[in-house]
């Protein structure tokens, strides 16, 4: 087809999918909370000493970590909608919940004596957090993949991998209200390793799913 | 800067285009047509293989189709160009190849050529008028150049409108005679 051909009928064609992409992003993170939530509520529950712990800063400094993970991610996410959004974005912005937890790292091994390491590192959940978070994560993660794929990522395996960050950031937030694990040191080596496999996945499936 | 104009001139189209203005969406996608052709011809000739004309078209196919995800209150070339390095890639993997094409250098080898023809144009146009006779030169300058009406030049040159019509036919069929064949 000739090139003027085919602008004059792109210019009278009057189909004008005037979703705003924005809002798309936005409708399926507040899904993707909901569905993580009902489905912690719905399996394992919030740990049942929860009224007790929230004043104990180790406890809070969990959502501290996680809801700095989720906002930044989804700063990036939201960037990466749009074709030019990821061309001079922020990257940094993925290693502020790190930095954060190092912090917490760092107060947690000063504060502590050194021969209560160990038994504060080993903890008792990690397999359970291995499991829950990426199993809480997977449906936020797929909803903001369709999100994404409402506007037009030029950076598919990129915008996938913030979208599992997303998704893990989501994941762990409830599953923090859940494990019994408080420590910066317990949450340190597994969170991440839950939340960067969500990542993956999220790259790998952008890599396919977000193509256009 | 070149880029500038076309960055206003795009963008206000656009905006016209989204609000329902058919004609002007038809001349944004000619001139991102006309650009996208310019900013890449040159590097797809260089690797080979793909037609360039391809990456136009896939390019206005997806500009129209994502035309939603241009906020109006952002610049509108960046977003044309990574549209259009995007599909340039995405046509070149479908052939195997791969092939880096930074946004940055698009916009620059669209400023570099874009200004030659103006000035070359401005320049062949003085020349032109420049060659006519004086009472010729003045009107067709007037009308031509200036754009005001046989009336107006009538007005300000002193003459009778039938003098001024006669005056600009003659200036432009001697311009004609002189230049017409030359390209």
């Amino acid at each position: 087809m000739k090139t003027d051909d085919l602008i004059s009928r792109l210019a009278s064609d009057r189909q004008t999918p005037r979703v705003a992409p924005g809002g798309a992003l936005v409708a399926a993170v507040v899904v993707a909370c909901i569905v993580a939530f009902v489905l912690l509520m719905t399996t394992v529950g919030v740990r049942p000493d929860f009224d007790e712990v929230v004043s104990s800063w180790r406890f809070d400094f969990k959502f501290v970590v996680t809801v700095t993970l989720a906002v930044s991610s989804f700063w990036l996410v939201r960037r990466a909608i749009y074709p030019e959004g990821l061309n001079r974005a922020p990257l940094w912005l993925v290693l502020a919940a790190p930095a954060v937890l190092l912090c917490g790292v760092g107060v947690e091994l000063v504060t502590l004596p050194g021969s209560a390491w160990a038994a504060a590192a080993v903890g008792h959940n990690s397999r359970l957090c291995l499991t829950i978070v990426p199993a809480l994560g997977l449906v936020p993660l797929v909803l903001i993949l369709w999100g994404l794929k409402q506007g037009a990522p030029t950076r598919p395996m990129l915008s996938g991998f913030f979208a599992g960050l997303l998704a893990g950031g989501i994941a762990a937030t409830f599953y923090a209200a859940n494990c019994t694990d408080d420590s910066p040191l317990v949450v340190m080596p597994w969170d991440p390793i839950s939340i960067l496999a969500l990542g993956l996945v999220g790259a790998l499936l952008g890599r396919v799913a977000l193509r256009w | 800067m070149a880029s500038d104009d076309h960055e206003q001139r795009l963008a206000s189209l656009m905006r016209a285009a989204l609000d329902g203005d058919e004609t002007a969406y038809a001349a944004f996608l000619r001139d991102a047509a006309a650009l996208v052709r310019r900013a890449t011809a040159r590097r797809l000739r260089e690797s080979g293989g793909v037609s360039p004309e391809d990456v136009v078209q896939e390019t206005l196919l997806a500009v129209h189709l994502k035309r939603d995800t241009w906020r109006t209150d952002e610049p509108i070339l960046p977003w044309l160009f990574t549209i259009a390095r995007y599909k340039a890639i995405d046509a070149y993997r479908r052939r195997g190849v791969r092939i880096e094409l930074p946004v940055d250098e698009l916009a620059e080898v669209l400023a570099a050529p874009d200004t030659t023809p103006d000035i070359e144009d401005a320049q062949h146009i003085e020349k032109a008028v420049g060659s006519l006779s004086g009472g010729q030169q003045k009107v067709v300058r007037a009308i031509a150049i200036e754009g005001r009406s046989i009336k107006e030049t009538a007005v300000a040159l002193q003459m009778k409108e039938t003098a001024v019509r006669v005056a600009f036919h003659r200036g432009l069929s001697a311009i004609a005679q002189r230049f017409g064949r030359q390209t």
